[in-house]
């Protein structure tokens, strides 16, 4: 914990990021087979932010996600939600796209409305929308086997996206992806935000990629998952592809690598 | 810039085709040939072996006892297949929402299966009227490919989906529908699959425990009630039958497969092209 105080930066945060949104107080969480996957996680997600969580495998990232989607209870702790907002006003990307095969890209779209009861004709210009936001507006009747890899993750992005969310949880949503398609992924994910100021918390084990996305990175320690540092990339917006190279990108890179590498010697 | 294949190796898949349909036919064609020379150089009488024209002519002239014994078969399969679909797609869904009950019912279910159907039928025979006793044997066999097809269909929903589905609030009813019941359907389609074909021997194997009980009319009555008669050329047209019908009943659960799944599913990704 001394390296991590010691990396921690106290910038003020972006003048895009407002105030807070959801809380991690103390939270621990532990598995019936006796793993400890979180102690101690303690940190705060500041409304219009581009968090990331950067660790590496297994040091309870995913997790930590699923505790914020209600889809986990914490063992220790608490999650405080601000100013209204809860569990309920939340995307999930996976890292996988879970797609249902056996329906239309427009129809996997249509889900999540369609679970919380919004009829066909008040969801269909939604879906609309929410396919033309992510470039597939001329895919809607395709199934998820006729698409590419890259083109199968849009469709999940633009399936968390449809009940306009104010709170975005990706799970290494491009992991699985080629370079190239990763890339023209994050630009589009970058304007995205952008456009409809909402709030993304990131699960990355990328350096690169954290640094490219995000207004704030957490480093968390290897299991159990601690935040170990915090830094903040006052890169001003918009970013865009000059930013990848740079000298001001190599450098955060630089210095993050660093301190993932003090991290990841410690224990 | 090659996107597509050569010449040659776009030929093969069709030459395979051609040939998975053609070989059978050959195959087919000369062993009844050779049937017939057996039969005719042989000298051998109809009472040992008849010749192939001969059971032919044998299915034209009794046609008319043939065909309706051919229904009796059919009906009595066709009911118990949609009767372990019913039964197994239900019992599927209750282990599914239930492991209690999994857990209770699954063991007897085992031991239905386990346990040769032509061992039951006879007991099945004392206590009920012959027809019924046929259509539960049909049952039995047919019923447990389906709930084990079903169950682990249903049990096999990608847990992300089902995350996505809690994430939204979905209840019980919005979860099965839309999800497990989907997911659940090419694992179904391929018990249904199975069952047909396990329908029709259940009824036929349960026909001939019936057989000396007398009241049965199905196809394998016939052969049986044949067999006593020596009249064997009637035994092999009804055998023709019984042979018919199973590759009727495979081809029909396999098309409907095929139509369900087409659209989506990896199976079928490969006929498509
Ligand atoms: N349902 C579960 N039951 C038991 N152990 C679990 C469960 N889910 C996660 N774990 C354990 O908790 C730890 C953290 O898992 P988690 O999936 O959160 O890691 P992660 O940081 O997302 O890793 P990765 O980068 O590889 O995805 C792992 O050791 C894992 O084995
Ligand atoms: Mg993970």
């Amino acid at each position: 914990m001394s390296a991590a105080s010691s990396a921690r930066e106290n910038k003020s945060s972006a003048s895009s990021t407002g105030g807070p949104l959801a809380a991690f107080r103390k939270v621990g969480k532990s598995f019936q087979n006796g793993v400890t996957a979180l102690d101690g996680l303690d940190f705060t997600v500041r409304e219009s932010e581009f968090l990331s969580l950067l660790g590496p495998s297994g040091c309870g990232k995913s997790t930590a996600l699923r505790l914020i989607a209600g889809l986990a209870e914490p063992s220790e702790g608490d999650i405080l939600w601000h100013g209204g907002a809860g569990p309920r006003e939340i995307g999930f990307v996976f890292q996988e796209p879970t797609l249902m095969p056996w329906t239309t890209v427009a129809q996997n779209v249509r889900l999540p409305l369609r679970l919380k009861g919004i009829a066909r004709r008040a969801a269909a210009p939604r879906v609309a929308e929410a396919l033309a936001l992510v470039g597939l507006g001329d895919f809607r009747d395709a199934y998820p086997r006729e698409l590419s890899g890259g083109m199968k993750m849009r469709v999940s992005i633009a399936r968390a996206l449809v009940t306009r969310p104010r709170l975005l949880l990706m799970d290494e949503p491009f992991a699985a992806l080629d370079e190239i398609t990763r890339f023209k992924l994050n630009d589009d994910l970058r304007a995205l935000w952008s456009t409809l100021q909402c709030t993304v918390v990131f699960v990355t084990h990328s350096v690169f990629e954290s640094v490219y996305l995000s207004t704030r990175i957490l480093m968390m320690t290897p299991r159990p998952g601690r935040i170990a540092a915090e830094f903040t990339i006052e890169t001003p917006e918009p970013r865009d592809a000059h930013f990848r190279t740079s000298p001001e990108y190599g450098a955060e890179c630089r210095k993050i690598s660093a301190a993932l590498a003090r991290v990841m010697g410690e224990d | 810039m090659a996107t597509r294949p050569p010449a040659n190796e776009r030929a093969a898949p069709h030459a395979e085709r051609r040939l998975r349909y053609l070989l059978p036919v050959l195959v087919f064609a000369a062993a009844v040939i050779g049937w017939d020379l057996v039969v005719r150089l042989g000298s051998i009488p109809p009472y040992i072996l008849p010749g192939p024209s001969l059971v032919m002519q044998t299915l034209a002239d009794d046609w008319g006892v043939l065909s309706a014994s051919l229904m009796v078969t059919l009906k009595t399969t066709a009911l118990a297949l949609i009767a372990a679909t019913v039964g197994g797609v239900l019992l599927a869904i209750l282990f599914a929402s239930s492991r209690l009950v999994e857990l209770s019912l699954f063991p007897f279910a085992v031991i239905l299966q386990v346990t040769p159907v032509i061992a039951i039928a006879p007991l099945l025979l004392v206590y009920l009227a012959p027809d019924t006793a046929v259509l539960v044997c049909a049952w039995i066999v047919a019923f447990f490919p389906i709930l084990s097809n079903t169950a682990l269909g249903l049990a096999s929903v990608d847990h992300h989906l089902r995350d996505l589905f809690a994430l939204y609030g979905a209840g019980r009813m919005k979860t099965l529908f839309l999800l497990g019941i989907p997911a659940a359907l090419p694992f179904f389609l391929g018990g249904l699959r199975i069952a047909g074909g396990l329908a029709l021997i259940g009824a036929v194997v349960a026909e001939i425990a019936a057989g000396s009980a007398g009241r049965g009319s199905g196809l394998a009555y016939r052969i049986v009630e044949s067999g006593y008669r020596l009249n064997v050329p009637r035994m092999f047209a009804a055998l023709l039958l019984i042979s018919l019908a199973g590759i009727a009943i495979f081809a029909v659960l396999t098309l409907l497969q095929h139509l369900a799944l087409r659209r989506w599913h990896e199976s079928a990704l490969a006929e498509e092209m």
